[in-house]
């Protein structure tokens, strides 16, 4: 590289290198990730095709049968199905659960009430429930949506009852210093301050929700991308089988990544301990 | 004193934990009307305490709190507090924080005038949209000062205020708060470790004792209003309560 620079008036030159080295080393980081993926598929390409069929597969064969897939619209058919039983599911968590936390974090003997078996559930794996809820709702879809919602249900109740009765105490005494009723107290303290533990409580229970409607499509085995990938491991068509694999990841990391950005914009003031 | 106490104190006795732990015992003390009473003492001699029961944030075991001769049970709207930790909420602006005390009174529009007032007052004009995070230490008080203001209230109590700043910063406050309340000469109860700060702000300085928490002893301030802190220093009369003070408190601190 010639190293011919024209300074600018009273600006210090800078060689070319230098600017150009400081955008590579904050690129590095993306460059090696990129670098990493490319290498990973080459490797999986080329294992891949020297392996029978029916047991493996590789990339192109992979995107291949996504294209076919989405042309004769049968992975839209099913991720939606499968987007109806998460909605609902984690909708109905959301309905139930933040009320419910609300009013046993606020009425003791509501608390004493239910924490037992909020615990105990919360604890418990669920898969061993899908078979029960099966046989109680049917195959249908809600029947799989009941799964969902049972998934995705406790993390949320619980996280959203530790963000009200984690309110800072000084901040309580701040509000009755100034004499705050209780709804103005609601309204100012408790729910701004749990909002972060909501959010993330949300979080978890989309991961769990995830869990729930694959696991609760494979028991059914009807509709959903559940379904799909069962279709194709039953038939060795393991090209297809990846289709829906990949794109419940996808889901998966598009909805905690959106989530994340929410929890990230919504208490700014959390971050602080390492930006100051 | 045959004047009407604005505060009074009678006899007061707080404990915890049923009795094992006594914060202070059959306390009295009375605080005049447009005065500043400082109290300094060692830590846990129970001031910090005998502040929130003064609010009516705690309540007394035995013996009782009166503001203009009524008993307090319970905040009163003709008090506000400034705490130690600032205590401002962190998703609200600075404008929302000072306004805080005022929209839970239902104010009226031109009441609500008064927060840009003070907000310059406490000199943060500028930094009404900004949030408490992005606020240093001494601006996140003057914010908590501007919300005690705001309200208006005959009373300001002061817990240890300037404790969580810096020494540079809490002289700057210091001044700051010197001139705001020649403004109003709101009644204040200020809580501090500081002995200068005490003698600087102060009408009166209260000496509390510790295990139990009593009052030791009360000592006008001799210095005459409006004051300068650096005048105030070089006088000799200040070394010299500076020293007192100081030894009173030295014999318990061992």
């Amino acid at each position: 590289m010639a190293d011919t620079t024209i300074p600018q008036e009273g600006a210090q030159a800078r060689p070319p290198s230098a600017t150009t080295s400081k955008r590579l080393t904050a690129l590095a980081p993306m460059l090696v990730r990129a670098g990493s993926l490319v290498v990973l598929l080459g490797a999986w390409e080329i294992y891949g095709r020297s392996v029978n069929p029916v047991l493996f597969t590789y990339p192109t064969a992979v995107f291949q049968s996504f294209v076919e897939l989405t042309m004769n619209g049968e992975l839209w058919r099913y991720l939606q199905q499968s987007l109806v039983v998460l909605v609902c599911g984690f909708g109905g968590a959301v309905v139930v659960g933040i009320p419910l936390a609300v009013a046993t974090a606020r009425y003791k003997w509501l608390d004493y009430a239910t924490d037992t078996y909020v615990n105990a559930l919360y604890s418990m794996p669920m898969v061993a429930v899908v078979p029960l809820l099966v046989l109680w709702f049917g195959f249908d879809v809600s029947a799989k949506a009941v799964v969902v919602f049972l998934f995705c249900l406790f993390p949320i109740l619980i996280n959203t009852y530790q963000g009200v009765k984690n309110v800072d105490p000084r901040l309580l005494e701040v509000a009755r210093s100034f004499r705050s009723s209780e709804a103005q107290l609601w309204r100012d303290l408790i729910v701004p301050s749990a909002l972060p533990f909501i959010v993330a409580g949300l979080r978890l229970a989309i991961g769990r929700g995830l869990v729930g409607l694959v696991i609760a499509e494979f028991y059914t085995s009807i509709a959903g991308l559940g379904y799909m990938i069962v279709k194709y491991a039953n038939s060795f068509q393991t090209d297809k089988l990846f289709v829906p694999i990949v794109v419940l990841m996808v889901l998966g990391v598009v909805l905690m990544e959106a989530l994340k950005q929410v929890q990230s914009r919504m208490a700014p003031w959390l971050r602080q301990t390492d930006e100051e | 004193m045959p004047e009407a106490w604005k505060i009074e104190i009678d006899n007061a006795t707080k404990t915890f934990l049923d009795g094992s732990v006594e914060a202070f015992r059959s306390l009295s003390l009375g605080v005049r009307a447009n005065e500043v009473l400082c109290i300094v003492g060692p830590s846990g001699c129970g001031k910090t305490t005998l502040l929130r029961c003064v609010d009516g944030l705690i309540p007394l075991t035995g013996g009782r709190v009166l503001i203009d001769g009524q008993t307090v049970r319970e905040p009163s709207d003709q008090v506000a507090v400034v705490f130690q930790h600032f205590g401002l909420f962190p998703w609200k602006t600075v404008y929302d924080n000072v306004a805080y005390g005022l929209r839970l009174r239902g104010a009226a529009r031109s009441e609500m005038a008064r927060v840009d007032e003070y907000i310059r007052l406490v000199g943060l004009e500028g930094a009404q949209r900004r949030y408490p995070y992005q606020l240093s230490g001494g601006m996140q008080q003057r914010a908590g000062l501007a919300r005690a203001l705001a309200v208006h209230p005959s009373i300001l109590l002061m817990d240890e205020p300037f404790a969580s700043v810096d020494a540079q910063t809490r002289e700057i406050l210091q001044e700051e708060l010197l001139r705001i309340w020649e403004r109003e000469r709101q009644t204040m109860v200020f809580i501090t470790h500081s002995i200068d700060e005490a003698i600087l702000l102060g009408d009166r300085v209260t000496i509390m004792s510790t295990r139990p928490g009593r009052v030791k002893e009360t000592l006008d301030v001799p210095f005459p209003r409006p004051r300068e802190p650096a005048a105030v220093r070089a006088q000799p009369e200040f070394a010299v309560l500076r020293n007192h003070i100081w030894e009173q408190l030295k014999q318990q601190a061992a």
